[in-house]
């Protein structure tokens, strides 16, 4: 018939796992064609080459296992962080900063009580002093969107820059030379340093990031308040004919939200670097909004999906090291293939029809 | 009918929502000079079959002809170039603007705006149909039924002369419904194709020259009105026989169980919601509330509900002791606590009552949930709840893991209304509770709430339609503008009494 539109979209039922994940895995595949073609057409290396590369970046070399797994857990604990806020349709997008924060309460911890609390109490100490700190970061923007409705989107962005410029200060107020970089703190003593498991460095930040994963789990699924929150997160307007106290879940749950962002940070300075600057959290609050979007809030799922964004980071740096291209080249080939990943959703949600003789289903991509 | 050419054909049109096929091969023809009713259950396709008319659906399969000529529709644009208008239940206005600036909106016309000639052309269609807009008018100023005149003279500003109607008259009070039908007979007798989308049977037999019936996304007929009856129309309607009969038990032993006492409320924005409201409530009796839409009735189901802010008046909880409990300025968990079982059915099913994500078993859990001590969360519980209200009103699910958004209308509302009476309360309130639900749905509820007045529950029933509300309550509270006009006798009141009740305090001249 003329005049016959082409195609028209059309909302599918839900489909079943194995079809959407089939879609997904399908996406991955377009999207690792694509960036062989890009970088044969752009480079002139071999694709073969460069995706060997990039499994060599996480697998090479026991270290660069670690590294992979010590990634992996930290955002992992920041994508953990912001889920429970997220859940509750409280868009968290502070991550970053009340990563800092935390950190910054651990640095201060060390800094100044370091040389001065035996070692027993000093570790306690500064784990209380950075979930306090963060989470009361993050009650801020909280007690704002309780009382007065203000946007916390705009609100948690704005004060991860306010704990940027934070931890700016203290670094210079703590800098001995005037670089305003803070070196090793207790380097000789080692005071307020994380205890190395079984001779690896990265160990413990994983046991606890693995915890973590299995509480945040149970604690949204099977408890009293993990219903609460996502009630709140449905329908604000249920959970007050019910009588849940709304204000007090979007206190509660930012508190939660904020400390542990502060456990992220406490493993990043206390843990590893043993040292703050305004690069520690990385932009792991900005990735961990993406972890916990494509594994539809659920913990279990976040682990694959941090994998995924981890195992890409540390294959663009191989790459780059290896072909002695730019670091950016390596974000590239990430950008294509999130674009697949996040672009196959569309084809899992929506079906494409094409009216020349009959159904079609619409291609896994187009 | 003599031989005529069908203004529209719809020829085999099937319009599939991922398994759910909403119009299977439907055949349909309208003819100018005439009224078509559209009768079938909710979820039978009708709104479907029209959306595909006008534009905002495309079908699967099948043709349109327009005067014997195959068209495509692909947008609404194209509807209205093929002259055909459709007037949606919801209103799509610009409420600062006027009634010209919003007919006009989106017309391609070349030049300036010219709201003069405009408002003239308005008027002109105005006095030839018997529509009563003033084009000057903004619309936030305007009742729901001039809004809806709005509407349909827009549409025909466009000069569509086929016109659909989607349940024109759920807003409307009795009165407003009669001028409407009067301007579609006129706009019938002056060759205009109308199509008005309904389920009230008696409309259907007051307006239409010609009935279509859909079931279950098939079209099963059409056939002039004077030819057929109710009862034959619901049969074909629903498949098999139905009684139209709701049943009034006299009530036993009616004793005071809620007293109301110069209730009033203001909104957020310091607008008088409720004014000087008094009634009482008594157990084993249904109190029906009528009056027009955003009378108030929203605000008092709240109020008692412990959702809303109170300016002045008391609501008193009389216990079966004799005992008084003040309930305004508690909300709902220290109405519980207070041993109060109070159950409400709001008009929001999936935005208040219920939440749509959340399966069977958690939807039961949000009246349970806080059983028990410790942090955890006990599933069984409301699992045996949910599986209760499955068998007991038959609630048509694959389980009580599915989503309650996945359900029908009339199911949604089959597990609130479940929940709510599953705690045996003593009070009951509900809002709309048959809105959009088909007839047999509808009648199920009838049914469980008559069940909860003989159990000796204090019923408050906000309904629409007041052929209901007259046949179901044993009284009725008529509210208008926040006030009430007046608290009839559900037996011995008429229609007309209430209606006129409804527009203005007391009905008006004699008081």
């Amino acid at each position: 018939m003329k005049g016959t539109p082409l195609f028209h979209i059309s909302k599918r039922a839900a489909l079943p796992w194995y079809q959407s994940w089939g879609i997904r895995l399908a996406a991955i595949i377009l999207a690792l064609a694509v960036c062989a073609l890009v970088t044969t057409l752009l480079t002139g290396v071999s694709p073969i080459g460069v995706y060997v590369t990039i499994i060599q970046g996480s697998f090479g070399t026991v270290r660069k296992f670690w590294v992979l797994l010590q990634e992996l857990a930290i955002l992992l604990c920041v994508s953990l962080a912001v889920t429970p806020a997220f859940k509750m349709r409280f868009w968290n997008i502070g991550g970053e900063g009340q990563v800092l924060i935390g950190g910054l309460a651990t640095a201060a911890c060390m800094f100044y009580l370091g040389n001065r609390l035996p070692g027993w109490l000093l570790i306690p100490v500064m784990i209380l002093a950075s979930l306090a700190a963060a989470g009361i970061w993050a009650l801020i923007p909280a007690i704002f969107k309780a009382k007065w409705n203000t946007n916390e989107t705009l609100f948690t962005l704005m004060m991860n820059y306010v704990a940027i410029q934070l931890v700016s200060y203290f670094c210079n107020v703590w800098d001995r030379k005037g670089s305003g970089i803070v070196g090793i703190i207790n380097p000789n003593t080692q005071a307020g340093w994380f205890p190395v498991l079984a001779g690896r460095e990265y160990l413990l930040n994983v046991i606890v990031v693995a915890v973590l994963t299995v509480a945040l789990y149970a604690y949204l699924r099977y408890t009293k308040h993990g219903y609460e929150l996502s009630v709140v997160g449905e329908s604000e307007r249920t959970a007050r004919y019910v009588g849940i106290k709304v204000e007090r879940v979007i206190l509660r749950t930012m508190l939660l939200s904020g400390a542990l962002c502060g456990v992220c940070g406490l493993l990043l300075v206390g843990g590893t670097d043993h040292t703050i600057s305004t690069t520690t959290a990385g932009g792991r609050g900005f990735t961990a909004v993406m972890v916990s979007w494509l594994a539809k809030f659920n913990p279990i799922f976040m682990v694959l999906t941090s994998f995924l964004l981890a195992f890409l980071s540390r294959g663009s740096s191989q790459i780059a090291q290896n072909f002695g291209l730019n670091h950016s080249f390596g974000d590239i080939l990430t950008g294509i293939i999130l674009f697949f990943i996040i672009g196959s959703e569309f084809f899992i949600n929506y079906r494409i029809s094409f009216r020349t003789g009959g159904e079609k289903e619409g291609g896994s991509n187009a | 009918m003599e031989e005529k050419q069908a203004a529209v054909q719809l020829r085999d049109i099937t319009k599939s929502f991922g398994p759910v096929k909403a119009n299977d091969k439907v055949w349909l023809d309208i003819y100018r000079g005439e009224i078509l009713a559209l009768l079938g259950e909710n979820g039978s396709g009708k709104t479907t079959l029209m959306n595909m008319l006008s534009g905002i659906y495309f079908p699967d399969e099948g043709q349109i002809y327009v005067d014997g000529r195959e068209v495509v529709i692909r947008s609404p644009k194209d509807a209205f170039d093929l002259g055909i208008g459709m007037i949606h239940q919801h209103f799509k206005l610009v409420d600062v603007f006027s009634a010209a600036e919003n007919i006009v909106l989106g017309l391609p016309e070349k030049g300036k705006l010219d709201l003069k000639a405009a408002g003239k052309r308005i008027r002109e269609i105005c006095d030839t149909y018997g529509f009563e807009v003033d084009p000057q008018q903004k619309v936030y100023d305007m009742s729901v039924s001039q809004k809806q005149q709005v509407e349909i003279v827009k549409v025909l500003y466009r000069g569509a002369d086929i016109l659909i109607l989607d349940e024109p008259t759920a807003v409307l009070t009795p009165q407003e419904t009669d001028k409407l039908f009067a301007v579609l007979r006129n706009m019938r007798d002056m060759g205009k194709a109308i199509v008005i989308i309904t389920h009230k049977m008696h409309e259907v037999e007051d307006l239409s020259d010609r009935v279509a019936i859909l079931r279950h996304g098939q079209f099963m007929g059409d056939m002039l009105t004077k030819d057929t009856n109710a009862q034959d129309m619901t049969n074909m309607m629903v498949g098999h026989s139905v009684t139209l009969n709701i049943d009034r038990p006299e009530p036993e032993d009616p004793k005071p169980r809620i007293e109301v006492k110069g209730l009033t409320v203001r909104s957020i924005d310091g607008i008088l919601k409720l004014e000087d409201v008094s009634f009482t409530a008594r157990s084993g009796e249904i109190l029906g509330i009528a009056g027009i839409s955003g009378s108030g009735q929203k605000e008092l189901l709240e109020s008692i509900a412990g959702l809303q802010n109170v300016e002045k008046g008391s609501i008193s909880y009389i216990g079966d002791d004799g005992s008084r409990e003040e309930l305004i300025g508690k909300d709902p968990l220290t109405i519980a606590d207070m041993g109060i079982s109070l159950s409400f059915v709001p008009e929001d099913r999936l935005g208040m009552g219920l939440v749509g994500s959340m399966d069977l078993t958690d939807n039961m859990a949000l009246r349970s949930y806080r059983r028990g001590k410790g942090p955890f969360l006990d599933r069984s519980f409301p699992r045996r709840r949910a599986e209760w209200v499955v068998s007991e009103l038959s609630v048509s699910t694959p389980g009580v893991a599915t989503p309650v958004r996945r359900l029908s209308g009339g199911n949604v509302q089959k597990v609130l209304v479940g929940r709510e009476i599953a705690s045996a309360p003593k009070v009951l309130l509900t809002a709309y509770a048959v809105r959009g639900l088909d007839i047999g749905a509808s009648y199920t509820i009838y049914d469980m709430i008559n069940l909860q007045k003989e159990k000796g529950v204090a019923v408050i029933y906000v309904g629409e339609d007041l052929d209901v509300l007259l046949e179901l309550s044993d009284r009725i509270l008529v509210l208008c503008g926040g006030k009430v006009s007046g608290i009839v006798d559900g037996r011995s009141t008429t229609k007309r009494e209430v209606g006129m009740m409804m527009t203005r305090l007391g009905g008006g001249k004699s008081e």
